[in-house]
């Protein structure tokens, strides 16, 4: 409560500049940065792909309206800053291609609403809503959300076309069996557990190789983890995101890897196959570089970039499911604020500790 | 499963009788909240919330006998505060406090009784019998005591006025 | 910023568009005497200077109006001879658009000098007696602060410093008065710089000045050639570099730690204005009564750098230069990072004023506020190293402690953060805003301190009047007693004695009485 001012209205403050962008064009660029990858993506996975994409996003922004009604703010001004489709956008890249529609639904429903506006809407937030969906959705429905599908591009002979790719993501038409597969990761742990180690499972058909090229079955955002790169690698370019995380994640999975895969070759798998499956390239370089929910320092960026990455490699070789990106980052979320507490940067005239510097005679 | 409930039920009943001998052996027996609330208050003893001066009404506030609301000079500010202090949840919007406020002589009013200057608290109010009186501004509390005693009607409360040194901004508004 | 630079280079600090020229290259504009002058008392940091001159008085020009009040204070000086019209209130050149006290003077077009005597030698004289002259002469900090010279100048010879910086970086966009300065008065600022080094104790002066003003650079290095303890240092341009934390640190690699000033650490700072001003105040014995302001804004006439003399309202100085181009947006004096917005173009110019600028609708940053994302850009701008995204979302909360903890008082105001937030967050509001709360709420708990006091004593002289009152009663009642005593007149001396000493009993129970009642 302002008790001392004047009775003018009050008075425009300084800088009477600007030199930021927006936070629209921040999330331009981000879509941009997406849409190679997006695209390859719905040219593997053909329509049922498209279409449940369409419906994530809209799901997102329709729950994001309905929220933001709620709270009596003006939907479409916030609409615009695109947060919502960029949370659909990147679900819809972690969720099997050819899922039901509900999946997207559901999805929407909980990164929105549950995942976001529950805790005040956009900056609030402490865990990232994208994950927040895909970690409940698979844990919920653990069947739909790992059927995967082997590649089948658009413009092959079997691939469905429109009406039936339709049919397929409502639901009235069932995944023909021949379709589906599992994925790099999903074969590895499963033939581990029948005690099939890693030198006999991964044949031609998982060998690596396929997925420098996305040839193999997983999520949109898994199978072209080149295109993912490259992306992550023009936004770090054009300053929206920094180095620090994404690094930290990627050096959190080779470093354990490459030990791993160097002791024991039928039991850990190389560095090459963890950093080219699942969505570890999403994940570093669009998922844990959220800001909402990440740290804002530099070390604590690397600091948290190398739990991301290291729990990551631990869920995958001794977790229960085969893919951790998800639950790392999710985990390392919970620690954002305390990293944060305990990486502030020094202030000038002040040591580490806060206290004021002693003065050198 | 007979043992899992018998189990649990004897360490319910276990947690509970130790919270229970807590509560005996550990009990705070004096509240030290009382001095602490009194340097709180304006410490001018004015009697405005109806206790006979401030050590009174801080009593009474920390026993529950008084609102954090009942003293007029501290205003919103104090009742905020103690309601922090003690953990009470209040209505602000039900304190009137159009903010601080002091004593004004109107001068071609003042008969010189002296009533006024009797009461005042910190001797804020200056000026001898038949001659017109003043408010020395820096004594002022704005405990408002003084302005029922005047016979002419001549005081009356006024806001602080603002000056260039102690302008402050006001708070953005938050998106 | 590319991204090696942000890896290898320290980057605090923010690079907004210099828009300088072509201000910066238009010579000089002595601006005439203007119709009336209003010249406020209150023009520094300290006390108000106190009137020495009444309504109706004649005034020679550069003669004294006002004195300094107690020690951190300064003089004011009539800007040009003419008469006394009032000393009343004018609209400060404040956003908050609250009255100051100015004295009125009518120019009687002579525009006499009173009879000024430069020293002929400085460095004979005695540093005090330096220090005395510029006090008298009113040079206060012109390069915002308005921190009384002569105050600084004792301080650095006090605590034995040995370098005094010169401060020609003016890092602000739009302001170019200090590069003008430098390029038409270099030889002035040198001698100035070498008086204050004598005043001050100081062994060498570094003159910091940006890379973009090359020019400057070039006519400093010149004047500066003949005298080895005076060094010219570019510096990278960039925006705070002016700010005097920054500034040390830049030219001599040393902290100031945050309780103590630049002189614990050696160094005192002075702008290249005030080194002008000194110039002027010793070597031509002329007090500070007028100054270099930059014009400048996309809705100014003829942006450019004026001289102005104290007290010219901003509409008359504007007048001159050719008025503004359509309605501006917005009026601003200083730079536009830390300049302050003015209620309207009838406010008068001050010791510290730098410039005036008149932003037209486009180049204002209106926007409205978004919420917070928590991209940090703000904490990568903060040149102190403060984590403004945090500090904020404390202010929000109205958890002003928490934001002091976070290092609220070291906050410089400088706006980098504000001009960095992608959601347009007014985030300087918020700090100033916390600031102000939490001056105000120190002032409050100072003033009920004061007031207790009152109360206490109040009470005090209730119970010893009342004291008093019960002694007098008893007195009179004894006294009447003696009083029927006396008429027994054979009584003996002893018994006269005894009475006295019956009355004195008498009057000791009635205290007691009075003080248990």
């Amino acid at each position: 409560m302002s008790l001392n001012t004047a009775t003018l209205p009050a008075p425009a403050v300084a800088p009477h500049v600007s030199g930021a962008g927006s936070v629209t064009r921040t999330m331009l660029i981000v879509q941009a940065a997406l849409l190679p990858a997006t695209l390859y993506g719905f040219w593997l996975y053909g329509w049922p792909a498209i279409f449940l994409f369409l419906l994530t996003v809209g799901a997102c922004v329709f729950f994001e309206f309905f929220c933001l009604r709620l709270a009596g703010k003006a939907p479409a001004a916030h609409l615009l800053d695109g947060s919502a489709v960029l949370t659909g956008w990147l679900l819809a890249l972690t969720l099997p291609p050819w899922a039901p529609w509900w999946v997207a639904v559901v999805g929407g429903l909980l990164a929105i609403v549950f995942g976001k506006h529950v805790f005040g809407g956009i900056g609030q937030n402490p865990f990232n809503p994208a994950m927040v969906a895909r970690v409940a959705l698979l844990v919920s429905f653990p069947i739909p959300m790992t059927l995967w599908v082997a590649p089948l591009p658009i413009t092959a002979a079997n691939a469905p076309g429109i009406l039936e790719g339709l049919r397929i993501m409502l639901g009235s038409l069932p995944i023909p069996d021949a379709v589906s597969s599992a994925t790099l990761l999903g074969h590895a742990k499963t033939e581990l557990s029948r005690g099939v180690d890693l030198l006999h499972s991964l044949g031609a058909a998982h060998g690596p190789m396929l997925s420098l090229i996305g040839e193999r079955s997983g999520s949109l955002g898994e199978t072209a983890a080149w295109l993912i790169l490259g992306g992550g690698l023009a936004m770090l370019f054009l300053g929206v995101i920094s180095w620090h995380i994404p690094l930290a994640m990627l050096a959190g999975i080779a470093l354990p890897a490459a030990i791993g895969h160097a002791g024991n070759p039928a039991r850990y798998l190389d560095v090459g196959s963890h950093l080219l499956s699942g969505g570890v390239m999403l994940g570093a370089f669009f998922i844990a570089t959220d800001y909402v929910t990440s740290p804002s320092t530099a070390p604590g960026k690397l600091i948290f970039g190398f739990g991301c990455g290291f729990l990551t490699y631990v869920i995958r070789t001794w977790g229960g499911y085969p893919e951790g990106v998800a639950f790392a980052v999710l985990l390392m979320n919970t620690l954002t604020p305390v990293i944060d507490r305990f990486t502030m940067p020094r202030i000038l005239g002040r040591d580490r500790r806060g206290q004021p510097l002693s003065i050198k005679s | 499963m007979i043992v899992a409930i018998l189990s649990l039920a004897l360490l319910g009943l276990f947690l509970g009788l130790g919270l229970g001998v807590a509560d005996r052996i550990f009990k705070v027996e004096t509240n030290p909240f009382i001095a602490e609330v009194e340097s709180m208050m304006p410490g001018s003893n004015c009697g405005q919330c109806g206790f006979p001066g401030c050590a009174a009404a801080a009593r009474a506030i920390v026993e529950g006998e008084a609102a954090v609301t009942c003293c007029p000079p501290g205003g919103k500010n104090l009742a905020a505060a103690l309601a922090t202090r003690l953990g009470v949840s209040i209505d602000l919007s039900q304190v009137k406090d159009d903010g601080p406020k002091i004593a004004v002589v109107a001068e071609e009013l003042c008969i010189g009784c002296c009533r006024c200057s009797k009461v005042c608290p910190t001797d804020a109010l200056i000026g001898a019998a038949k001659q017109i009186h003043d408010v020395l501004r820096e004594a002022c509390t704005g405990c408002s005591s003084c302005i029922e005693k005047c016979p002419t009607e001549a005081l009356t409360m006024k806001p602080v006025p603002v000056t260039l040194q102690h302008w402050i901004w006001p708070k953005p508004i938050a998106a | 910023m590319g991204f090696f630079e942000k890896i290898f280079s320290s980057h605090w600090g923010v690079h907004p568009d210099d828009h300088k020229r072509p201000a910066a290259d238009v010579p000089v504009l002595r601006l005439p005497v203007p119709p009336r002058l209003f010249v406020p008392l209150a023009q520094h940091v300290g006390a108000a200077a106190r009137p020495r001159v009444v309504v109706g008085q004649k005034v020679l020009k550069g003669e004294c109006l006002a004195e300094a009040q107690g020690n951190i204070s300064a003089p004011i000086h009539a800007p040009t001879s003419g008469t006394i019209l009032a000393i009343d209130e004018i609209t400060a050149p404040h956003p908050s658009g609250l009255p100051l006290l100015a004295v009125s003077i009518a120019p009687d077009g002579d525009d006499r000098w009173f009879d000024c005597q430069g020293l002929g030698d400085p460095f004979a004289e005695s540093p005090q007696a330096i220090a005395k002259r510029v006090a008298d002469a009113g040079v206060v900090g012109l390069g915002g602060a308005t921190f009384p010279s002569s105050v600084k100048l004792a301080l650095g010879l006090r605590s034995g410093i040995d370098t005094l910086i010169v401060n020609g970086s003016e890092c602000e966009p739009y302001l170019s008065c200090d590069d003008r300065l430098m390029r038409d008065k270099a030889l002035s600022i040198v001698n100035g710089v070498r008086v204050m080094l004598h005043s001050s104790g100081a062994k060498q002066a570094l003159v910091g000045i940006e890379d973009n003003k090359p020019e400057a650079i070039a006519a400093m290095r010149e004047a500066a050639k003949p005298y080895g303890e005076v060094k010219i240092c570019p510096v990278p341009a960039r925006y705070p570099m002016g700010s005097d934390r920054q500034l040390i640190l830049e030219l001599t690699g040393r902290e100031v730690p945050s309780d103590a000033r630049a002189a614990d650490v050696g160094v005192i700072v002075h702008n290249v204005g005030t080194a002008n001003a000194v110039y002027d105040a010793i070597y031509r014995g002329r007090p500070l009564i007028s100054r270099l302001i930059t014009l400048n804004g996309g809705a100014m006439g003829a942006p450019g750098n004026y001289e102005v003399l104290i007290g010219t309202t901003v509409a008359d100085v504007v007048a001159y230069a050719g008025g503004f181009k359509g309605d501006p947006a917005r009026l601003i004096m200083g730079g536009p990072m830390m300049g302050t917005v003015l209620p309207h173009a009838r406010v008068p110019v001050v010791k510290g004023t730098a410039g005036i600028l008149a932003f037209s609708a486009a180049e204002v940053a209106e926007q409205e506020a978004r919420n917070c994302i928590r991209c940090g850009s703000c904490i990568k701008a903060c040149p102190m190293g403060l984590m403004p995204l945090e500090m904020a979302a404390n202010i929000r909360a109205e958890k002003l402690d928490g934001a002091e903890k976070l290092g609220l008082a070291d906050c410089i105001a400088c706006g980098c953060c504000a001009y960095v937030c992608p959601s347009n967050i007014p985030l300087v509001q918020y700090f100033s805003y916390a600031k102000g709360a939490l001056s105000a709420q120190t002032r409050a708990q100072l003033r009920q301190e004061a007031t207790k006091k009152l109360a206490l004593s109040r009470q005090e002289r209730l119970d010893r009047e009342n004291r008093e009152k019960v002694e007098a009663a008893a007195r009179r009642k004894a006294e009447r007693a003696a009083q029927a005593a006396k008429a027994s007149e054979s009584a003996p001396a002893e018994a006269k004695a005894a009475v006295k000493e019956a009355v004195n009993e008498a009057v000791k129970e009635a205290v007691k009485e009075g003080a248990s009642a």
